[in-house]
């Protein structure tokens, strides 16, 4: 753990520009909150220059498999511009959840390495087929069973970017144990809850009999979604991260202009030293979220300690940022038009995405020798 | 890329310092002897100028030299001791004395010869350090000095200080400091132990009564004392919060043991606390790493500024949990009687002390307050407070 790289790389830094020039163009906030409220709340044409053009639906896939053979390092960093701009693209459920749980699958077999190819170059999107809040040392999902046919039955709730997946990896428990299945979206009902993260909603997903693709068995399925999971758990802290800092970003400027009892609100101790406590918590969460990133890059044998270090302390840091963020704005804040809620939806329910902070703390205490 | 960067990399600091080991071998050399002999060698701090501790090499390899020391068994000069001599008087010093100040001062400062202590804060000027009192009068060879000075470490082991004055009161409080190396050894000099929370007195309150100082130890012009305390101040700041820990070191390591060591004081509430605390620790300790990997390829990151800050915010809460844990042994305190420890330990003694130590980290050198404010101006970029006193001659401030 003392080998940790905890920087940016040049080429890290310049793959944050490209993405952040694209979401600086093509997802600012104001077309943002027009789409929520449509018929179309994904950006499916930015996902797809993300996906294809800038190569990042496959960052973490070997290049074997039609990837780019980065690693989560890389992942991680695309997340966290994500989180600033609370993008409304499926990279969460398809380049992280889905094509995790498939490259712990035998990459051999021509139906895994087959999919893995698709969602690496972004000519289909995945989605992991269980709740957003599955934490990865849940018992292996019984929401869906696999007939002796091989069709899978059942309704999963709660899926992160479900609704906008071309095919589902779904975990399901068959005559022979726990399996791990692809089926297309087209096979499947899916439906579209109210979801409170507006810009990442969920979908309810129903199997009844529907023809699927078997990619796994009980050898590889149950550590495939646990893996699946906890890389989530670890990379969603970036995510965290950026959005965190567009929160702390936004307010600072915004105090800076905003003009109360004749001086600008920003010189007034009560709020810096909020903000000072604030932008502290981001150096802490930073420095968690980077050593997740590269502990699971690495396969560094501390990873499930960074993961929920990670995860308990940046989902945290999230949802303060937010609601610091709607309070120091002030009435602003609260409207539907500035776009704060946005970001205090995403951090809240990413809050509870891959099991609540204390859940993970709980882990946490388990994994460092703090028993309850 | 200079000279000396060329003469010395780590190979050719070594073979120095197997030169100093071969001629003065550390079993049988007595440790002063040692010292000076290491120091005259230029391996004592190796990015000071040659003739004076160092050869003018990069900072950086002084971990090589240090290491080659330890390893061979030499003695150190107890570094803790004398923290403020090199942490804070030797590069104010180094800037801002003449050579035969330079020459006189730093090899004993170095071998802890001669200890130093700090006389900067007074109980009329603590976050706001410019209002200081303490008169420097101009006498006929030199200065008369009168006043009082508060919280001082070792000033009751110290032979020097460095010494911040007031020279002009007729000028804004800025601008009439002037900045001095005093003998604390003289009869103009009391010191009196300051008693803390804890019962013992790690500091001193420093009386100065016609304390005499000669104009040649005078640091910097009449009257440019802030700029020079300054130098002193931003060296205090890099000392704190700058070392690599492992992880569960410091009090995070102490609170860990307790719960492991006694499994009948553990509540699932008490655990939630303890493990989110864990986190903090580790993710702060993981941000020193990430600091000084920064400083390590010529990117310094502004997280230097809140190091001390979070340092303290994490401190107090693992010692005050720690305390619950305990429960019933939280009642008992181990001793009140005024002690004069010789080094300060954040995580000595027993966990009541512990818990009352560390309210003094959002305190000493520099509150959380005050630091609050550095962030939120200089790396935020927030606007300041309006400020009354800029343009008010000393002497007229309201106090």
């Amino acid at each position: 753990m003392t080998t940790a790289d905890l920087l940016y790389s040049d080429v890290e830094t310049d793959l944050r520009a490209s993405v952040r020039d694209l979401l600086n163009d093509r997802c600012e906030p104001a077309s943002l909150l027009a789409r929520v409220e449509s018929d179309e709340p994904y950006d499916l044409e930015l996902w797809h220059t993300l996906a294809r053009e800038l190569g990042a639906a496959g960052l973490a896939v070997p290049e074997e498999l039609g990837g780019q053979g980065a690693s989560t390092r890389e992942v991680a960093l695309v997340l966290e511009e994500l989180g600033r701009s609370v993008a409304p693209v499926p990279f969460l459920g398809s380049a992280v959840l889905a094509t995790s749980a498939l490259l712990a699958c035998d990459t051999a077999s021509a139906e895994v390495a087959d999919l893995v190819r698709k969602l690496a170059s972004g000519t289909s999107t995945g989605a992991l087929a269980v709740p957003l809040s599955t934490m990865a040392d849940a018992e292996f999902p019984t929401a869906v069973t696999a007939a002796a046919d091989g069709t899978l039955s059942g309704t999963v709730r709660s899926v992160a970017d479900g609704a906008a997946a071309d095919v589902f990896v779904v975990p399901a428990t068959g005559p022979d144990g726990p399996g791990l299945y692809a089926v297309e979206a087209t096979a499947a009902e899916v439906s579209a809850p109210v979801s409170f993260d507006l810009t990442r909603p969920i979908a309810d997903v129903t199997f009844g009999g529907a023809a699927a693709t078997r990619l796994a068995g009980s050898d590889r399925a149950p550590g495939a979604v646990t893996g699946a999971l906890s890389t989530g758990a670890g990379l969603l802290a970036s995510e965290q991260l950026g959005l965190a800092q567009w929160c702390l970003d936004e307010t600072v400027e915004y105090l800076k202009g905003r003009y109360q009892f004749g001086r600008p609100v920003g010189s007034f101790q009560a709020l810096k030293h909020r903000l000072a406590d604030l932008w502290l918590e981001l150096v802490g969460a930073r420095a968690a979220a980077r050593y997740a990133a590269d502990t699971l890059a690495r396969g560094d044998a501390d990873a499930p300690v960074a993961v929920a270090m990670a995860q308990s302390y940046c989902a945290e840091t999230a949802v303060h940022a937010a609601e610091e963020c709607i309070q120091l704005h002030g009435g602003i804040g609260m409207t539907w038009e500035h776009p704060a809620h946005l970001y205090l939806k995403r951090a809240k329910a990413s809050q509870v995405a891959f099991g609540a902070p204390g859940r993970h703390r709980a882990a946490l205490g388990d994994l460092v020798d703090l028993p309850g | 890329m200079t000279t000396s960067e060329k003469s010395f990399d780590a190979e050719a600091l070594r073979a120095r310092v197997a030169d100093v080991l071969a001629a003065h071998d550390p079993a049988t050399t007595d440790r002063l002897a040692f010292l000076r002999a290491r120091f005259d060698a230029g391996l004592a701090w190796v990015h000071f100028p040659v003739g004076l501790g160092g050869l003018d090499a990069p900072r950086e390899l002084q971990s090589v030299v240090d290491a080659e020391f330890a390893a061979a068994g030499a003695p150190d000069n107890n570094p803790r001791r004398i923290g403020i001599g090199l942490g804070m008087a030797a590069p104010t010093i180094l800037k801002f004395g003449s050579e035969e100040l330079k020459q006189r001062l730093l090899r004993p400062l170095w071998t802890g010869e001669e200890v130093w202590c700090q006389l900067f804060s007074e109980p009329g000027a603590g976050s706001d350090l410019a209002a200081l009192a303490t008169r420097a009068v101009r006498d006929e060879d030199g200065w008369i000095v009168n006043g009082q000075k508060v919280w001082t470490s070792s000033a009751h082991t110290a032979q020097w200080a460095i010494l911040v004055t007031r020279t002009d009161p007729d000028v804004p409080k800025h601008r009439g400091m002037t900045y001095f190396v005093l003998d604390m050894t003289q009869p103009g000099v009391e010191v009196r132990p300051l008693r803390q929370i804890t019962g013992e007195a790690e500091f001193n309150e420093v009386f100065l009564t016609d304390a005499r100082i000669p104009d040649a130890q005078r640091l910097g012009e009449v009257g440019a004392g802030w700029q020079v305390a300054q130098t002193t101040l931003m060296n205090e700041r890099v000392a704190i919060g700058g070392n690599a820990q492992p992880r569960e070191g410091g009090m995070v390591g102490k609170v860990a043991e307790t719960w492991r060591d006694r499994p009948e004081l553990r509540t699932p509430e008490l655990r939630d606390r303890l493990v989110k605390l864990w986190a903090e620790a580790e993710a702060f300790r993981l941000a020193g790493s990430r600091l000084r990997q920064q400083l390590a390829v010529g990117q310094p990151g502004p997280e230097g500024s809140g190091m001390k800050l979070a340092f303290a915010t994490v401190a107090q809460q693992l010692a005050a949990l720690e305390l619950e844990i305990l429960d019933e042994d939280a009642l008992r305190y181990d001793e009140w009687s005024m002690r004069r420890p010789e080094l300060v330990d954040f995580t000595g003694r027993d966990a009541g002390y512990r818990y009352l130590r560390s309210k003094g980290n959002s305190i000493e050198g520099g509150t959380s307050e005050v630091l609050r404010n550095i962030i939120a101006e200089r790396v935020l970029g927030l606007p300041s407070e309006p400020r009354t006193d800029k343009d008010v001659a000393w002497k007229d401030l309201p106090r």
